[in-house]
């Protein structure tokens, strides 16, 4: 079913960004020591969560379907 | 009788002549069977084509031979279009050809012709257009044959690159009739689903007529109409359709465009990878900077020999000390000079001294009597000495 999931939307390309904004900032070396490990944990956390979203073993395929009142579904299917 | 002979070169015929045919043919379709085929090692193409009663020079330059989609060959049947040419150094007219097609595929291939220049003109193909492909696609819509081979080769590219992503497929005939209403209606209903990131439309190889329905004018439409991003993968690397044309991007191949719509896994994960190393390293730099300015604090003269700032300093104190000892001494010296020749003075001044050098006082009821005419004959007086007291009487008037 579709579902909203805007908050999430291209969170791998966000996460990317900020984690290189991270590295950036880090390789300046010009942020106070609390500040730059605490930056350092938060792109470990990103690197993880990213790591884990992409970790998944099999392609989702689904097929989406129109009904006859114009309703749409989209269902997991395994046979295409 | 001299006859008035207007005499040019042939050179000047030949120009006369070029000029003329030219102007007159600038542009040509003809019929006709290749013969005399040649694919010169420059690249260019060297044929005749010819009818039952006549044959025609033809030449296709390099440049426009590597947009052919199709490999001419003797005696096959062609349209072909171009200009007509005079070549002067070997007195011969042939046609510059600028696009050649098989007969019998020209009514398909004037339609495309006339709505590709139709589409171009509205601008639909305009670079402006084009919307960008996302970077990290999570949701792929597929719009393809659900039996196709397209269908099976961008799900294993995708299987082997990137496993992650969603593909959402709308099952769509690719070819025959309604096939393109259905592609342009799957198009729109893509739209409709929402959250979709990117758009892949296509089919694998095929004939022209096969790959037909991505050259209406509904598909090409419902493309530049959708506001997600499309990628067009039509048939082989070699068709070109107005499906591509229209598309964000044209992938030459349906693997190409799975190819091209996502990162691969292991290079993405390198990557990450990657940044998690510089990241450390940078945080480990810091680290050692802030290590070496504690180091040289901690390895400073002072900072390690405190007892020689210890000793410095009560040097210092013992020199103030003594400076303020002579200081004092002296002050003490001057004071007891001072305090002998006040005492001496003072000696001097004491009445006792005065009256062992044989002085007296004369004091009458106490009182000191310091003049003669306080003195009258009978009174009673004291007369002090240095070591007592004697009383006297006056005897004797004042004189």
């Amino acid at each position: 079913m579709m579902k909203a999931k805007k908050d999430v939307k291209n969170s791998l390309e966000s996460s990317l960004k900020r984690l290189e904004e991270i590295v950036e900032i880090l390789e300046r070396g010009e942020t106070p020591l609390d500040d730059a490990v605490m930056l350092y944990e938060e792109g470990v956390q990103i690197s993880k969560a990213c790591a884990e979203k992409l970790k998944a073993a099999e392609l989702k395929i689904k097929k989406i379907s129109k009904d006859i009142d114009g309703q749409f579904t989209v269902n997991e299917t395994d046979e295409v | 009788m001299a006859i008035e002979k207007n005499v040019i070169t042939i050179t000047e015929l030949t120009r006369q002549i070029k000029y003329s045919l030219e102007s007159s043919f600038p542009r040509v379709w003809v019929e006709g069977e290749i013969s005399n085929f040649k694919h010169h090692t420059s690249g260019h193409i060297y044929f005749t084509l010819k009818d039952e009663g006549a044959q025609l020079s033809a030449v296709m330059w390099r440049s426009r031979v590597s947009y052919l989609s199709f490999q001419p060959e003797d005696g096959m049947k062609v349209i072909a279009r171009g200009s007509i040419t005079v070549y002067p150094p070997r007195g011969n007219y042939q046609l510059d050809v600028e696009q050649i097609q098989p007969l019998g595929l020209g009514e398909l291939q004037l339609a495309f012709e006339r709505l590709k220049q139709k589409l171009d003109a509205e601008g639909l193909f305009n670079p402006e257009h084009k919307k960008p492909i996302p970077e990290f696609p999570e949701r792929i819509g597929l719009i393809t044959s659900e039996t196709g081979a397209a269908l099976q080769d961008i799900r294993s590219v995708l299987s082997r690159r990137q496993p992650s992503v969603d593909v959402v497929l709308a099952a769509v005939r690719v070819q025959g009739a309604g096939a393109a209403e259905e592609i342009a209606d799957a198009i729109k209903d893509m739209n409709h689903v929402g959250d979709i990131d990117v758009l892949i439309i296509g089919r694998g190889g095929g004939s022209l007529e096969d790959l037909w329905a991505f050259n209406e004018e509904i598909v090409a439409r419902a493309i530049f109409a959708s506001k997600i991003p499309i990628i067009s993968a039509v048939g082989h690397e070699i068709d070109f359709s107005i499906a591509d044309f229209v598309a964000d991007l044209r992938a030459p191949t349906p693997s190409a465009a799975a190819e091209l719509v996502v990162r691969d896994r292991t290079e993405l994960l390198e990557d990450i990878g990657n940044l998690c190393y510089t990241m450390r390293d940078a945080l480990n730099n810091q680290l050692s900077r802030l290590r070496d300015r504690t180091e040289s604090v901690v390895s400073s003269y002072s900072f390690n020999h405190p007892k020689d700032l210890v000793r410095e300093f009560s040097q210092r104190v013992d020199e103030l000390e003594r400076s303020l000892g002579i200081s004092f001494a002296h002050v003490a010296r001057i004071a007891q000079q001072k305090y002998k020749s006040l005492r001496q003075q003072l000696q001097a001044l004491n009445p006792a001294g005065v009256l062992k050098r044989g002085y007296a006082i004369v004091r009458r009821e106490g009182r000191i009597v310091p003049r003669a005419a306080l003195l009258d004959y009978g009174d009673d007086a004291e007369i002090q000495f240095h070591d007592g007291m004697v009383g006297v009487k006056v005897e004797k008037g004042n004189s």
